[in-house]
């Protein structure tokens, strides 16, 4: 998968836990999940477990807790999935 | 000092209606919300008809973002949609996650039994699966107990005590009570209080295997649910949510709000599993008690009722409940004030069947008429001798009291009278 493929499909997964629709559109790798994109800081356990699901890899918790922007996700699974 | 406490909004979805308008007409028209349920028959439930709200998921996404629908089961969502209807009924200001907090409104919401459809669906499977990781963030706010209260308090932003009763089938017309006692003492101006119940065949379940549904009317839904009847089998079991914003009358005229009813009184207790009375029967000294304590409360006479909206749930318990209404007023068959049962065309909705009938048994008062109640053409003969306060059909009423009781496993009892609003 190519690193544009992970970004939408990391995109996609991101999206329903967004609570800022500003922030959403004009997301890009350098959006904070939690900050810009207001996502409820609990619901980070559900979207690792999507990504898991999405890209068929484990996240460790060591690494789900240095994810802090859109980026970082993208980064970590084309680490995991190449 | 005691505070006067009116009721100025009101929320409601029921098996047979959503909304007020909806749920008055279905009222009136006597529509029933029975339906043959497919996952009772899949299951093999001998009783495969119950009451639930239609259409709930088209109108989830008009009242909640998808970021809510994540960590919400029904009894939430029932909850937010009644909720958010009726905090726009009392004409508060609409609010945003952006709002400030309405430091002066609380909110009682019961549950019967809670979230059990999560409970079942997910958590338990992932558990015994091995699977924990995999329950994610969401499971703890919707199997906790005051889920439902919690994510309306989130959604409204109140700033006043939120919080959930639990006792059985009573849970709704004790959050009533115990909102209104609340008020009275001047503890809040206004609380939201009913109570919300999932259509779950889980929940369902041990109901149908204590043989307490009625299992004989598979084939005619519309008829299954037969409160007072002597062809009563037992209760169809029901769903949704019913609220009311109970409000200070001082804060209600002060700010030019429409006033639906007084409640002049409310009483709960519990008859203690003796006398009769055990964890799945009540004592009838504890029925008689609760209602004369209810009246004693709000100074109204015993002659004064003139209409009561009954638990009647269709069991061999609803002729021993009219003996004690009979008992508690000391009135003659001749004198006995209008009977009816909401449940004949809702089911009986467990932990929300009080918020749905308290709904009723206002919007009555308000609006001038008493609902007929379904199925009782062959009425039981142990109740022949009040034949004509049992309302068949709907009718006209320019009464002044209401008398609204529910009864509960666990011997529990709760009974608001509600008082017509008069300028």
């Amino acid at each position: 998968m190519s690193e544009a493929e992970v970004y939408e499909k990391v995109v996609g997964v991101i999206t329903p836990f967004a609570k800022n629709a500003d922030a959403l559109a004009a997301i890009s790798r350098d959006t904070n999940i939690l900050d810009d994109l207001e996502v409820n800081s609990a619901r980070l356990v559900d979207i690792m477990l999507e990504f898991e699901d999405a890209f068929d890899i484990e996240v460790e918790d060591e690494a789900a807790d240095n994810i802090a922007t859109v980026g970082d996700a993208v980064q970590l699974i084309v680490q995991k999935t190449s | 000092m005691t505070h006067k406490v009116v009721i100025t909004g009101m929320g409601v979805l029921a098996p047979n209606a959503h909304g007020l308008t909806a749920y008055e007409r279905a009222l009136r028209d006597g529509v029933s919300g029975i339906r043959f349920i497919e996952k009772m028959a899949e299951n093999k439930f001998a009783c495969q008809v119950a009451g639930a709200p239609q259409g709930v998921e088209t109108l989830a996404h008009d009242y909640l973002t998808d970021e809510d629908l994540l960590a919400m089961n029904q009894s939430m969502i029932y909850t937010a949609i009644a909720g958010i209807d009726c905090w726009r009924d009392a004409g508060l200001a609409e609010p945003s996650p952006d709002s400030e907090v309405d430091w002066d409104t609380g909110a009682i919401i019961g549950t019967g039994i809670g979230g059990m459809d999560t409970t079942a669906e997910k958590l338990i499977p992932k558990v015994n699966a091995g699977k924990v990781r995999r329950l994610g963030s969401t499971l703890v706010e919707q199997v906790m107990s005051s889920s439902v209260s919690a994510k309306l308090a989130g959604i409204l932003g109140l700033g006043g005590q939120v919080t959930t009763n639990s006792s059985a089938c009573t849970t709704g017309t004790e959050a009533v009570v115990n909102a209104f006692l609340h008020i009275r003492e001047g503890r809040a101006k206004r609380m939201i209080a009913g109570g919300a119940e999932a259509a779950s065949h889980y929940i369902w379940s041990g109901f149908d295997a204590m043989r307490v549904l009625n299992r004989r009317s598979n084939d005619a839904p519309e008829k299954a649910s037969r409160p007072m009847s002597a062809s009563a089998a037992g209760f169809i079991p029901g769903s949704g949510a019913g609220f009311l914003m109970l409000e200070s009358l001082d804060s209600a005229l002060q700010r030019g709000a429409r006033i639906y009813a007084e409640v002049a009184g409310g009483y709960v207790n519990c008859g203690g599993h003796r006398g009769g009375g055990s964890m799945t029967a009540p004592n009838p000294e504890g029925v008689i008690r609760c209602i004369q304590g209810a009246l004693e409360l709000a100074r109204i006479a015993p002659s004064e009722v003139d209409a009561i909206n009954g638990h009647l749930t269709a069991t061999f318990a609803d002729p021993k409940e009219i003996a004690n209404w009979q008992n508690a007023l000391g009135v003659s068959a001749a004198d006995f004030p209008l009977i009816n049962s909401t449940k004949s065309m809702v089911g009986h909705g467990l932990g929300a069947a009080g918020g749905l009938e308290c709904v009723a048994a206002t919007l009555q008062l308000y609006h001038g008429f008493i609902h007929g109640s379904l199925n009782c053409e062959d009425l039981h003969p142990e109740i022949a001798s009040i034949e004509s306060s049992v309302v068949q059909k709907t009718r006209p009423f320019d009464g002044h009291i209401i008398a609204k009781s529910s009864f509960g496993f666990g011997d529990v009892n709760g009974c608001v009278l509600l008082k017509k609003w008069q300028d």
